[in-house]
């Protein structure tokens, strides 16, 4: 029956994908590379083809790439209906529709969500709206902001130092231009990395010249009388003047289309299996809507199967092949995704790569190389296991620690390893913020919903 | 009758043609361990490519001494403080970033692309000079004295010094060969001796000059580095000098040669050569996945107890990583025995990995590329006189003595 069932999918089925970024597009192909022969349609709010977003935060700003040459290569054609510039508005289980902001309706036996996540913009809407105010998520951003850095601002004010900010002021450094930094925690790359590590970012950004402020919140944007943006005020009453203000908070995950679905969506995500299926709000699992990249929440068995919602991008390639394998395949053929999250960034000159979930640890050790030389491997445990590794300069042996995180090695880690200097011996705290504090930019979102999402009553049976 | 032991059976030159059939033998032992004080070998690319990236697996010479010698993997015999490739972390690091400013990016990211037209120049002077004959020996004419003269060129080794210094040379790359080394009589090793310090002598003059009035070459940069790790002194000049010289020597001969040898054995894949100069980059992966001229890394030890597939290897081992059992392990690639540069997945071992992975890869593409891609045009008709060739001693460093190929022309 089920065989039929998708013997028929494979052939004449209808696939919609909302969102035509990497994790679409991914799943497109892989689509078509497993023989799905039926219809298939992008749908996707911008009006450009998948392009590539890394790039954006660092050679573009530089000049050194074009927004307009990110696009992601092809690897094979995939012969799609696309709807580009247009936003999925809703979706209708029931009757297997997608509703779309132009009003059409597109009907599928499967759809996959890979809406992704936008920017958090600036919550003062006036503010956020002065000439100058920029976030960093699209290629049109990136354009925009390039601009204005190319014509010599005179300072660049970045709200929020997590890795895109981190980034956005390395480049900035680089091409000469003042750049103040402010962020809520005690240090840059918290909310990812911890204090510990944090402290490193710190000195990074002052030796490069970042007028780097921490503890401090933005009060208000400032704009002159003919609406740009020309001071920031900060909440130790100090303000800054600056003619350019990037915003760099984090992101929203691009779920509100979901309302009133039924699916259990929100905004930390779209809640689905480790085979990629989505949630219902009441915590069944779907047969037809699957979900994959930055907007997926899925349980990782390593993790103690707490959800986690990745925004990295080789993430989101694996969770697409996964998700569009799953699609058309019956149920013992069916894979699940068990990616380790790895993360990379590049600031300062300096290569930092994470493989695991730092902020699950709560202790860190310096198996190789040293903090102050900003040359080293950091691992994080948690509950004596090793459940994180970070490097500074240090990629190749990354590696290693990704096996060992996979085969849950004990922490401390007592094993000799080379390079391993005298502050390496015993663990330190990780020193990340409480969670119940809102700071930004953890690239893992360890969550189960937040209690303000309830969306279902729960009512204990009367013994 | 006695089988031999496995490991005895590498370093016999019987199996030295063709020991892939030796090294499938060796993949059913993934963890080898035939003697008492012997090496752990490794064969299965995954074992192999998790101790390349393994911080418990250490490089230095002094931890190589400490664990006891074994054949494979004696030191380099030259006097000097040992090059990078024999350091762990942080001096490894130093001396190869260093190192690296003066020949990659991001401080030279032009310097190899730049030498391409310089390459292709010292190749088509070689099969010049075959002049009139049809029939070559590969090796001594052409994949011998091409690796010399670009590390001539890139260190700064002026023209007219380049015979004076291919005569050091070649007996100092012959005395490390350490089957070599074993044979060799007191002759023979008092003129590698010579040539030795002849060799030092002529490089310190060289580094001399050079800090006097720096030119546009290596050497220049080398010994005026002032980057975030200092610079390096004398003696790691020169020690770093001459594993360029050795390191970047014996793999690039071996690499040409085993490559020719290949397509004149798939001429399918030579004559798309011909046609199209756009293959030759997949053409040389392939074939340091089914070739490489580094068919063993015996040089290293455990600095702790390391569990591999249920075995705890000791602290304080020796052991080889079998790169080329590794890159024809099934496990890992399919069809293994086959040379296919259509192949989409190549990520092979040849080079190595992690933090020692190849440090002149970029420069033995581009030299394997251009040669094979030129012998391929020029040589109208090859074949090989003899099949297998004549191999030399070496298990480790492995590839023919001589390549004889007769032809119909010169194109």
């Amino acid at each position: 029956m089920e065989a039929d069932h998708v013997d028929r999918l494979r052939h004449e089925g209808r696939i919609v994908i909302v969102g035509a970024s990497l994790a679409g597009l991914r799943a497109a192909e892989t689509l078509r590379a497993e023989g799905f022969t039926g219809s298939l349609t992008m749908i996707g709010d911008e009006p450009y083809e998948p392009y590539d977003r890394p790039p954006l935060s660092k050679a573009v700003l530089l000049g050194k790439a074009s927004p307009h040459h990110t696009e992601l290569p092809h690897r094979r054609e995939i012969d799609a209906t696309w709807r580009l510039g247009v936003a999925a508005t809703g979706l209708d289980l029931t009757a297997k529709r997608v509703r779309l902001a132009d009003g059409d309706e597109v009907e599928y036996d499967r759809v996959l969500i890979a809406t992704g996540v936008r920017a958090r913009p600036w919550p003062k809407e006036a503010e956020a709206g002065l000439d100058g105010v920029f976030v960093l998520r699209t290629r049109d951003d990136a354009t925009a902001l390039y601009q204005r850095l190319k014509s010599g601002p005179r300072r660049v004010f970045v709200i929020g130092a997590g890795f895109a900010g981190s980034e956005i002021a390395s480049a900035c450094r680089e091409m000469g231009i003042a750049v103040t930094v402010a962020e809520r925690a005690g240090a840059p790359l918290v909310g990812a990395l911890g204090g510990t590590i944090g402290a490193v970012a710190a000195e990074l950004q002052l030796e490069n010249g970042v007028d780097l402020r921490t503890r401090v919140t933005v009060t208000e944007l400032e704009g002159d009388s003919v609406g740009r943006v020309r001071a920031v005020h900060l909440s130790d009453e100090s303000v800054i003047e600056a003619d350019v203000v990037v915003v760099s908070l984090g992101s929203l995950y691009n779920t509100e289309w979901l309302n009133g679905s039924g699916l259990g969506a929100g905004p930390r995500g779209v809640a689905c299996d480790a085979g990629c299926r989505a949630f219902d709000f009441r915590g069944i699992v779907t047969d037809d809507v699957f979900v994959a990249g930055d907007v997926a929440r899925s349980p990782h068995p390593l993790f103690g199967y707490q959800f986690l919602a990745l925004e990295h991008w080789g993430n989101a390639v694996a969770q697409a092949e996964t998700a569009a394998h799953n699609m058309i395949s019956a149920g013992a053929e069916r894979r699940p995704h068990m990616w380790m999250p790895a993360f990379w960034s590049s600031q300062f000159g300096v290569n930092i790569k994470s493989v695991g979930v730092p902020p699950m640890g709560d202790q860190l050790m310096v198996t190789q190389g040293s903090l102050a030389e900003r040359r080293f491997i950091a691992v994080y445990g948690h509950r004596g296991r090793m459940v994180a590794a970070v490097s500074f300069d240090n990629t190749r042996w990354l590696e290693f620690y990704q096996r060992q995180i996979e085969r849950g090695a004990p922490f401390p880690v007592e094993f000799p390893t080379m390079d391993r200097r005298p502050e390496g011996r015993k663990p330190v705290a990780a020193d990340f913020p409480d969670p119940s504090l809102p700071t930004h930019g953890p690239t893992v979102t360890l969550s189960g919903f937040s209690p303000t999402d309830r969306q279902l009553v729960f009512t204990p049976a009367h013994h | 009758m006695t089988q031999a032991s496995l490991m005895r059976q590498i370093t016999d030159f019987a199996n030295r043609a063709n020991p892939y059939p030796l090294y499938e033998e060796l993949r059913k032992t993934p963890v080898l361990h035939e003697e008492e004080d012997g090496p752990y070998v490794f064969s299965s690319y995954w074992d192999i490519e998790a101790l390349l990236h393994d911080p418990r697996v250490s490089s230095d010479a002094a931890n190589l001494t400490a664990a006891g010698a074994d054949e494979l993997s004696k030191p380099e015999e030259t006097g000097l403080p040992p090059s990078f490739i024999r350091l762990d972390p942080p001096e490894h690091d130093r001396l190869r970033r260093i190192t690296n400013s003066a020949f990659g990016p991001p401080h030279k990211p032009r310097r190899i692309d730049s030498m391409r037209g310089e390459l292709a120049d010292i190749v088509t002077g070689l099969i010049d000079g075959f002049g009139d004959a049809r029939q070559i020996d590969l090796v001594d004419q052409f994949a011998y004295p091409f690796p010399v003269t670009v590390i001539c060129r890139l260190l700064g080794v002026p023209r007219e010094d380049e015979p004076k210094f291919r005569g050091w040379v070649d007996p100092v790359v012959a005395s490390l060969d350490p089957d070599t080394r074993r044979d060799a009589d007191a002759e023979f090793r008092k003129t590698a001796q010579e040539a030795r310090m002849q060799l030092g002598m002529y490089l310190s003059s060289l580094v001399e000059q050079r800090t006097k009035e720096p030119q546009d070459d290596m050497l220049s940069d080398l010994v005026s580095s002032h980057g975030p790790d200092g610079a390096m002194t004398m003696m790691e000049v020169l020690s770093t000098s001459l594993l360029l010289l050795i390191a970047g020597h014996e793999t690039t001969v071996n690499l040409i040669t085993n490559g020719m040898l290949t397509l004149l054995r798939y001429p399918d894949i030579l004559a798309r050569l011909r046609d199209d100069p756009g293959l030759s980059a997949n053409i040389v992966e392939e074939l340091l996945r089914f070739e490489p001229p580094v068919q063993i890394v015996p040089q290293r030890s455990t600095i702790a107890d390391i569990e591999v597939r249920g075995v705890t290897i000791p602290k304080g081992s020796r052991i080889w990583l079998v790169l080329g059992a590794g890159n024809r392990d099934p496990e890992r690639f399919s069809d293994p025995e086959r040379f296919d540069p259509d192949r989409g997945d190549i990520q092979h071992l040849g080079f190595g990995s992690g933090v020692h992975s190849c440090f002149g890869a970029p420069l033995a593409r581009l030299e394997t590329q251009i040669a094979l891609t030129e012998l391929a045009r020029r040589l109208d008709g090859p074949r090989l006189v003899e099949d297998p060739p004549p191999y030399r001693q070496n298990a480790v460093l492995r590839g023919p003595r001589h390549l004889n190929i007769a032809f119909d022309a010169l194109r």
